[in-house]
Order: structure tokens, then C-alpha cells, then sequence
């Protein structure tokens, strides 16, 4: 059952990918439609074998390194999903479709984890951990579609219109769901942040402030914070927002390796 | 039922020649009643459009037959001798008659390859020819399945998709930046002929506020009354360009209009919001260092041109696509006709044999004395058993297979072959 329901998602998120490819390329309204019920096909698929990982666990599966890749993918999936469908713009699906279904394989394709599982239990830590992925998806797809709009804006300005930008989404499309993904995420890590304090108020009778990993959290924070008010209103707006928000990228990257891995003795893999 | 086309096109005749054989709304519905009241045509539809005139028809007769009446009948129409005439007119009879006509709804046949408005045109003239009652089951059948090609070849190709103008072209492009223009501004310097195109793109496609500037108040104030837009006083350049998202010049000067101070100044009180400028002048009307402005967009009559020849190139590229979609379709139609003239031919056939079998009984059971009234029925019923019984197959085959029918090149030839056609006349 497992088996089998692996490769059917990533049969249904393969053919998602092919069809936003098709899309992008061709403009077929049909095509387009058939690669957003695939991907939320696949992630319905997904979501089971999710399910199916964390049985006995009553949980989120996040307490190795298979649970939170492939819970990330899931995400990411779930905020491109719901941002095609409120901007209802899908050329961007071929851009984030490799992300998931990397993530997906990949979190497969880990090493079992040889780390004891953390003590670590009940819905406040779950969203803890759920929302902090969230966002890191949500800032992922903010990152993502800054890429898009700088290589879009490179294009336009130098007039070279290949087949690709008449089919892709307007500039100041691309600026707005890349800011209403990172509403998302800054939402999401601050909520995320303030359940993990109280997960170890419950758990301590106090707040602890001595992992790397919030003072890289809350520069997370601060930097988006930063990004979300300049590319509205300042002089900032267009490209060189673009570029900042793919800066905050590479920071949220580190801190959802080097720092987990490294750094931070409490957290893991989120 | 065979199908018959006479017209001529922009390929086939001048402006001058098509201008006097081009059909009003009125006309058409005239012409279509004289040619069935004449017995020329039984149903018909007239195509008119700037580029090409069209009479489509299901004639009485065989479609070859045809074609010289109603050349005539053009010719008369329009008081245009056939001299004049003879040269610019083609006659297409049935596959390739449907052939043009699909070709023509695709966009393939138009001045302007892959054109949107022909099918709207095709879809009027079938209307008009509808209500008026000219069609009947076969040109509603083929008009019916022309419309279905139209609107595949858009949708399955993109010989329609990019813009082939260079107003149009630069209005995509403001979208690509801005998206929907409904909830943005443009200013057009000038007021000349490119200027009234780009002011038509941009109402087109839904502009919410117009500005128009000129040096001659009059001609501006002419233009934004036809396209509801405002009028600015020339040269207030501090006023006017902080406002627009879209900027369209088309002026006529020695030295830029648009100097880089004044575009710096205006992106600096519309707090950096994208301006894109469409320079159409020349010599150019914006000064060469505001394209490396931030934010600021400016597209000139050459990248514009270039950006044009690019997307007909594209738009060829597409068109083995567009006339495969065009040769299904074709396939389509001529199958289902085959399948209903076969159909009738057997019927035909069914009738002729039943009279044959009447003669023969007639001429041959009635001499035979012996058989009671009792026996000649059951021989006559008999007999009818046979004929339906080698009817019957062949009946159910031409419903049912359509590679059956596809094979069966000419229903004409079978008629000759039963003789079928002998007895009708």
C-alpha cells in the first residue's frame, strides 16, 4: 500500500509538472487545468503517505529527517495551490512543481534516523513545528516567484521577448503573490515561534533564549518584516525587492540546515 | 447534396475589383433568396467581408453543373461584366469547398494570418443565413462544424495568439508588465494616425483613464471625445506624467520630447511605480537614457517591429498545426456527408429493387397458373425478405464505420453503377 501509493504521487506530481510545462509553453487553457487537479491529486496522494508515516505517532511526522522534507513539499504544495487559485495564475506551477517533487523523493530517499525521537508530543508543539514548515515553504515560493519576476524584468527591459515571457505572469503579478506568500510566512513563523515558547514554558516553567536558532528566527522575521513594507511602498518596489527577498531566502535556508544541524541543540529538521 | 463555392479573395482580385462584388448585410439576404427563387442554389450562404466575397451553396444539380450560373449570377448581381470578373473568381466543389471554408474560419486564408475577427464574421454570416431560412441541413452541418475549427486552431495552436501589430504589440507588452488594464492610466503624446491605433488597443483592452496631448488642441480634443478621454494642455509635463502607467508618443520633433529629468521627477512622485513608454516617434520622442531609468520601461518603433516580425514568424511556425486541426475537421465532415447520401443511396436502391421485384412478379408469377392466391404472397413476401436481407448489411455498415465511408470516394459513381441516377432523371 505504501509503495504504491508513493509512486502514484509521484506519477500525479510528474504529470503535474509535464502539464504546467505544456502550459508555459503552449498556453493551453486545458492543459493548465489538468496539471491543478493533478497537483491536487498528488497532494492528496501525499497527505496519505504522510499518514501513513506518521501512524502510531498521532502526530506530525517531523521527528526525522523524511518527516519534515516531505511534510515541506506538502506545504509548499498546499501555499502554491491556494495562491494559484486567489491570484488564479498558473505559469508559475512549472517553477515550484521540481521543489515538490524533489522534497518528495528525496524525504524517501533519506537516511533512517539513527537520532533517539525527540520528547517531544502534543498539539502545541505539532503546530510549532507545522507552522514553522509553512512558512518556510511560504518564504521558499516568495523566493521562487522573485526569481521569476528578476528573470521576467531582465528580459523586458532588455527586449527579448521569447516565447516563454508572453506566457508568463505579469510583473506586478508576480510582486503581489510574492508578497501575499510572504504574509503567509511571516504570519505563520510568528505564530510557529510563539507556540514553540509556549511548548517549553509547559515544558520548563520558563523561556529559554539560548539557541542559535531564535536569533536567526527572528532575523528571518525582521527581514521579511523589512521586505514586505519596502516592496509596497518605497523606492524599493520591482527588482530590488525581488533581490531582497531572494537574500532572506539564502538566510532561511541556512537556518533550516546549518542551524538545525549544527547549531541549534533543540531543533532538528524545522 | 454536393457542395459549391464561387468568390474571390484578397489573393485573387484588387481592392478595386473586390469593393464592387462585396456584399451589404441586405444584399446577402437578396442574393440568397434570387439564387434559390432561380432554382440555382437550394440552400446558400453569403461570406462578406473587407477582404473576400463567398457564396457557399448546396446545388440542385451537380456542384460543377453549378458554378458557371452563379458566376453569372455574381456577375449580374453587382452589374460587374465577367471579363472583369473572370480572372479573380475560384470555384471549389465540395471537399475542397469545405476545405476553404475552413481554412478561412481558422485565420489560415486571411490578409493577416491567424486574425480573431474572421470568425466572428463567419459565425454573423451563418446567423444572418440561419434566421433568413437560406440554409439547410448541409451548410448548417458545415458552417456548424467551421465554427468548431475556428475555434479549435485558437485554442489548440497559437496562430492567434500574439499581437501583429505594432499597436497592439505594445499594449501586450504594458500588460505584461501591469497585467489587466482596467485599473490603469495612459497618456498618448501626439494625435496622428499610430497614435488613434494605440488609443483604440489600449480602450480595447479596457483602459480606466485616457489622456491625449497634442499641439493642436482641436485634433486631440477630436480623439478624446471618440475614445472618452481627457484632453491635457501640450507641454505641462510636470502635471501630466506622474499620473500614467503607460506613456505613447507619436510626435513630431527634431529633439526628444521626453528628457530623463522630467521622467526622473514624475517616477520620483509616483513613488517608483513601473512607467512603460511606447516611443513611436521618429526620430524618437523619448530621450535614449530613460530606458536605464529604474522601473521605467521604454520600447521603441524598432523593438516594437522586431517584437512584430518575431511573432509572425511564431504564428507560421504554427501553421502545419492549424491545417492538420483543419484536415481532421475536413475528414469529419465529409464522412458524415458520405454517411448521408449512402444512406439515401440505399434507401434509393431499396425503392428501385422493390419495383423491380413488382415487374418481375408481374412478368413472371402471374403466368404460372397453378400457384393459389395464397402462394403468390408468400413468394412476393419471400422475395422482399431477400432484398432486405441484402440490404440490410450493407445499411448497418455505412451507419456504423466511418473508414467505410471515407472509402467510398464518389456516391455519384455508385448511383451510375445501379442506374440510379437514369431513373431519377
Amino acid at each position: 500500500m505504501h509503495y504504491a501509493l508513493f509512486i502514484s504521487t509521484v506519477v500525479a506530481y510528474a504529470l503535474s509538472l509535464a502539464l504546467y510545462l505544456i502550459f508555459l509553453n503552449t498556453g493551453k487553457a486545458l492543459t493548465g487545468r489538468l496539471g491543478t487537479l493533478l497537483l491536487a491529486a498528488g497532494l492528496v496522494m501525499h497527505y496519505f503517505v504522510l499518514l501513513e508515516r506518521s501512524e502510531g505517532a498521532h502526530t506530525v511526522p517531523y521527528h526525522d529527517l523524511y518527516g519534515a522534507m516531505s511534510l515541506f513539499g506538502w506545504l509548499l504544495g498546499l501555499t502554491y495551490l491556494g495562491l494559484e487559485l486567489y491570484h488564479r495564475q498558473r505559469s508559475v506551477g512549472a517553477l515550484v512543481l521540481p521543489f515538490i517533487l524533489v522534497f518528495f523523493v528525496a524525504a524517501h530517499l533519506a537516511p533512517a534516523d539513527k537520532l533517539s525521537p525527540p520528547d517531544a508530543h502534543g498539539p502545541t508543539f505539532a503546530f510549532h513545528v507545522a507552522l514553522n514548515i509553512l512558512a518556510y515553504a511560504a518564504f521558499t515560493l516568495s523566493c521562487v516567484l522573485s526569481l521569476t519576476f528578476l528573470i521576467e524584468e531582465r528580459f523586458l527591459r532588455n527586449h527579448r521577448m521569447g516565447d516563454v515571457v508572453w506566457r508568463l505572469p505579469p510583473l506586478e503579478l508576480l510582486e503581489r503573490m510574492s508578497r501575499s506568500s510572504v504574509l503567509i510566512g511571516l504570519a505563520c513563523i510568528t505564530v510557529g515561534t510563539a507556540f514553540g515558547f509556549l511548548w517549553v514554558y509547559r515544558l520548563s516553567s520558563k523561556y529559554s533564549f539560548y539557541d542559535p536558532k531564535y536569533a536567526v528566527t527572528l532575523l528571518v522575521l525582521i527581514l521579511y518584516a523589512v521586505y514586505f513594507r519596502l516592496a509596497r511602498t518605497t523606492a524599493w518596489r520591482g527588482a530590488r525587492a525581488s533581490k531582497l527577498c531572494v537574500f532572506n531566502f539564502l538566510i532561511v535556508f541556512l537556518s533550516f540546515t546549518v542551524v538545525n544541524l549544527y547549531l541549534s541543540a533543540n531543533h532538528r529538521f524545522f | 447534396m454536393e457542395i459549391v463555392l464561387v468568390g474571390l479573395n484578397h489573393r485573387t482580385a484588387p481592392v478595386e475589383v473586390r469593393e464592387r462584388v462585396s456584399f451589404t448585410a441586405d444584399q446577402a439576404r437578396r442574393a440568397s433568396e434570387e439564387l434559390r427563387s432561380k432554382g440555382i442554389l437550394e440552400e446558400t450562404l453569403v461570406l462578406s467581408t473587407c477582404n473576400r466575397s463567398e457564396v457557399y451553396g448546396v446545388p440542385p444539380e451537380t456542384s460543377r453543373e453549378c458554378a458557371p450560373g452563379l458566376s453569372t449570377f455574381l456577375s449580374e448581381f453587382h452589374s460587374v461584366r465577367m471579363d472583369v470578373l473572370g480572372t479573380s473568381l475560384y470555384h471549389h466543389y465540395d471537399g475542397e469547398a469545405v476545405r476553404h471554408l475552413f481554412r478561412v474560419a481558422a485565420g489560415l486564408d486571411s490578409m493577416m494570418l491567424g486574425e480573431a475577427e474572421i470568425l466572428g464574421q463567419v459565425r454573423e454570416a451563418y446567423r444572418v443565413a440561419h434566421e433568413q431560412g437560406a440554409t439547410g441541413p448541409v451548410l448548417n452541418r458545415l458552417f456548424q462544424s467551421a465554427l468548431e475549427v475556428g475555434k479549435r486552431v485558437r485554442a489548440e495552436t497559437e496562430l492567434g495568439a500574439r499581437p501583429m501589430s505594432v499597436a497592439s504589440a505594445g499594449v501586450k507588452l504594458a500588460e505584461r508588465i501591469f497585467g489587466k488594464l482596467h485599473d490603469r492610466s495612459a497618456l498618448v503624446l501626439g494625435a496622428g494616425t499610430i497614435s488613434e491605433q494605440v488609443i483604440a488597443q489600449l480602450r480595447d483592452r479596457g483602459i480606466a483613464r485616457l489622456f491625449v496631448m497634442n499641439r493642436s488642441k482641436e485634433r486631440a480634443d477630436g480623439l478624446a471625445k471618440q475614445y472618452r478621454g481627457e484632453v491635457l494642455p501640450w507641454g505641462e509635463w510636470e502635471k501630466a506624467l506622474p499620473v500614467p502607467d503607460v506613456i505613447v508618443t507619436s510626435v513630431s520633433a527634431e529633439e526628444p520630447v521626453l528628457r530623463r529629468e522630467a521622467v526622473e521627477r514624475a517616477m520620483d512622485r509616483r513613488s517608483n511605480r513601473a512607467m512603460f513608454l511606447m516611443d513611436l516617434g521618429l526620430p524618437r520622442n523619448v530621450d535614449g537614457t530613460v530606458g536605464k531609468l529604474y522601473n521605467v520601461y521604454v520600447y521603441n518603433i524598432d523593438d516594437l517591429t522586431e517584437i512584430v516580425a518575431q511573432n509572425r514568424q511564431a504564428r507560421e511556425n504554427e501553421i502545419p498545426k492549424a491545417d492538420s486541426i483543419v484536415e481532421q475537421q475536413v475528414g469529419k465532415f465529409l464522412s458524415w456527408q458520405a454517411g448521408v447520401e449512402l444512406v439515401g443511396l440505399v434507401n434509393e436502391l431499396r425503392t428501385k429493387m422493390r419495383e423491380e421485384r413488382d415487374q418481375f412478379i408481374r412478368a413472371r408469377v402471374a403466368s404460372i397458373q397453378h400457384l393459389t392466391e395464397a402462394d403468390r404472397t408468400l413468394v412476393e413476401k419471400l422475395m422482399d425478405e431477400i432484398l432486405e436481407s441484402l440490404l440490410l448489411g450493407p445499411a448497418q455498415r455505412l451507419r456504423g464505420e466511418k473508414d467505410l465511408r471515407r472509402k467510398v470516394q464518389s456516391v455519384e459513381a455508385l448511383r451510375d453503377l445501379f442506374l440510379l441516377n437514369r431513373e431519377k432523371s
